[in-house]
Formats: C-alpha cells, structure tokens, sequence
C-alpha cells in the first residue's frame, strides 16, 4: 500500500469487522529518536491465543469468502523493511491491538498519506462504530473523539452530508495545525 | 483548538440538518462501497471521496457507506447503489475518473450502466 493511513484504515476495518463499538489509532512520531509508533486497538472480539501467530501469515484468512488475508502481513512487511516491527496483543472478548513501529527517516517508510479520509471511511462505515484518535508530533497533539461529535449531534448520522463534510474539514484542519505548528517550532529552531 | 467554536459550530450544524433529515430518510437512496484490505488496495478510498464530492456538488441526497470485503476481490473497487424501491445494483472496477458518469447516468438519469454493472440484488433481501 502507498500509504501508512490505508494500513491504518484498514486495521481500524479489521476492529469493525470483529465487531467493536469502539476503536483507536495513536500515532506517535519522534524527531530526536527517530521513531513512528502506530497503534491500533479495538474492544472487538480478540483473536484466539493459538490464532495470533497466523494472523501475519499471507496464507491464513478465517474468512469462507477468499483464501488469503493479506491485511496483517502487508501492514507487518511494511514496518520490518523499515527496521521496525509489528506485535499483536490480543484477549478473546476484550479486543485486539496491533502496535507497529518504524525508524521514520528510513528510505522504505511510506508517507502517512490522508488520515483524514482513511478516519472518514471508517466513520461511514455500514457498522455504527466511534474512533479515538491521537496524533502527537514530538509536543504536539491533535485528537479526536467521534463519540463527542455523536452526543452533540443526537439523532443526526455522521452519513449525513453536512456532517460528513464538516467533519472531513475539522481532520483536515487538525492535521493540518500540527504539522504547521511543528514546522513553525523547527523554523524557529533553526534560526 | 478552539474546542468551544467546535461545540457551536456542531449545535449549529445539528439544526441546519434536523430541517432536511426527513426529506433524506424517504429518499433513501444508499451508496455502499467495499473497504475491505482489497478494496482499499484497489483505491476504494479515492473512490469514496469521489463519490462524495460529487454528491456534494451536484447537491443529490444520499448516504454514502463503507462496508467489509464481500468475497469479489479482483473486481474491487466495488460500488453498490441502491434506491427506494428500486434493486440494489452493483458495479465493479471503479475508479475515481469513473463516478461523475456513474453518478449522471444511474441517479440522475436512472440508467443502469451495462457494461460496469456486475449484478442486480433485490433491495428487499438485503438488510
């Protein structure tokens, strides 16, 4: 995949899928230590202990619709050629968390790409589900919790036009801030 | 962030859709696109987006949604449309480039594209 964000929507997919009410995608970057952190964790239904290690092999799918689950294993090749790796915990009835990491200036790491619209897609998802989301640039966060956006919204769907449309903007404008901030910061760094 | 701009510009919002919501619910018309490990590999995101601008431009009713892989992988990316009271039609390979024509020719002219078109479901069946 071109981008970390399509691996993020689709992990967050996998967490729908299985179920969950709820799910979450942190996102850490570390200038000085060089590092991105991705985690992704949902109150699905978990994976069972002797499945785990399966889940990363392209060959093994608990789906009866195809033979291959290729999700897992992309997400884990993309952080092991990057010298980072790429763990699954998970509790049956409790839910999963998948936590990748990579050296952020190597070559092989793909861009974060449009978070934005990867959280959109999930947020439109046919399976009513709420995100946390956490992006931390060194100092600086930018979050965001659908669930607060429901309890202002009451009975209007995030389907809804002008919800989804105002939504896609404030993730914009929020990735946005903190990208700016942080270059302001390097700027004034610099000189 | 102005976290309190942010609580009046949802009030606000809650009002302004509340006034159209029930216009919206009788039309009904739904457009499900597959955001399994397949489609977003195929560009179902992209197509996604697309599809929104373009409801949002041409200002057409409709509820956009994301659904799991449904078993078609080589054809993803998938669209379903389906409208009330009509079958649920499914069209495969689609790229960005293709939904303003979808969009033209299947919601506003109410044609079914042959030659994109995989599939027809029965509306009712499928909940």
């Amino acid at each position: 995949m071109r981008e970390l964000s399509l691996h993020i929507l689709d992990v967050l997919e996998n967490g729908v899928e299985a179920g969950a009410s709820r799910v979450a995608a942190t996102i850490e970057e570390d200038s000085e230590a060089d590092t991105m952190r991705i985690e992704i964790a949902d109150n699905g239904r978990g994976i069972p202990k002797e499945m785990i290690d399966k889940v990363t092999d392209p060959f093994y799918t608990t789906r009866k619709t195809r033979h291959v689950g290729l999700g897992l294993p992309l997400f884990a090749a993309a952080a092991r050629r990057c010298e980072g790796d790429l763990v699954i915990q998970s509790e049956l009835g409790k839910g999963t968390r998948v936590i990748a990491t990579f050296r952020a200036s190597h070559i092989d790491r793909a861009p974060l790409g449009d978070i934005p619209s990867a959280l959109l897609a999930i947020l439109l998802s046919g399976r009513p589900v709420d995100i946390e989301y956490s992006h931390r640039v060194d100092k600086e966060e930018f979050r965001f919790d659908s669930s607060e956006i429901r309890r202002e919204l009451g009975d209007i769907p995030l389907t809804h036009p002008k919800v989804w449309s105002w939504l896609l903007q404030f993730l914009q404008e929020g990735e946005a801030s903190l990208h700016a901030e942080v270059s302001e910061k390097q700027r004034a760094a610099v000189t | 962030m102005a976290r309190l701009k942010n609580v009046e510009e949802l009030k606000k919002l809650r009002n302004e859709a509340q006034k159209d919501l029930s216009v919206r619910t009788q039309t009904g018309t739904r457009i499900i696109i597959g955001m399994g490990t397949c489609g977003i590999a195929a560009g179902a995101r992209e197509v996604m987006h697309a599809v929104l601008k373009e409801l949002e431009s041409r200002k057409i009713e409709a509820h956009v949604e994301t659904v799991g892989c449904v078993g078609m992988c080589a054809q993803e990316p998938l669209v379903d449309i389906e409208q009330a009271g009509k079958s649920r039609v499914r069209y495969a390979n689609i790229t960005p480039e293709n939904v303003p024509r979808l969009i033209e020719e299947h919601l506003i002219k109410g044609q079914v594209i042959q030659e994109w078109a995989i599939g027809r479901l029965d509306a009712r069946k499928i909940q």
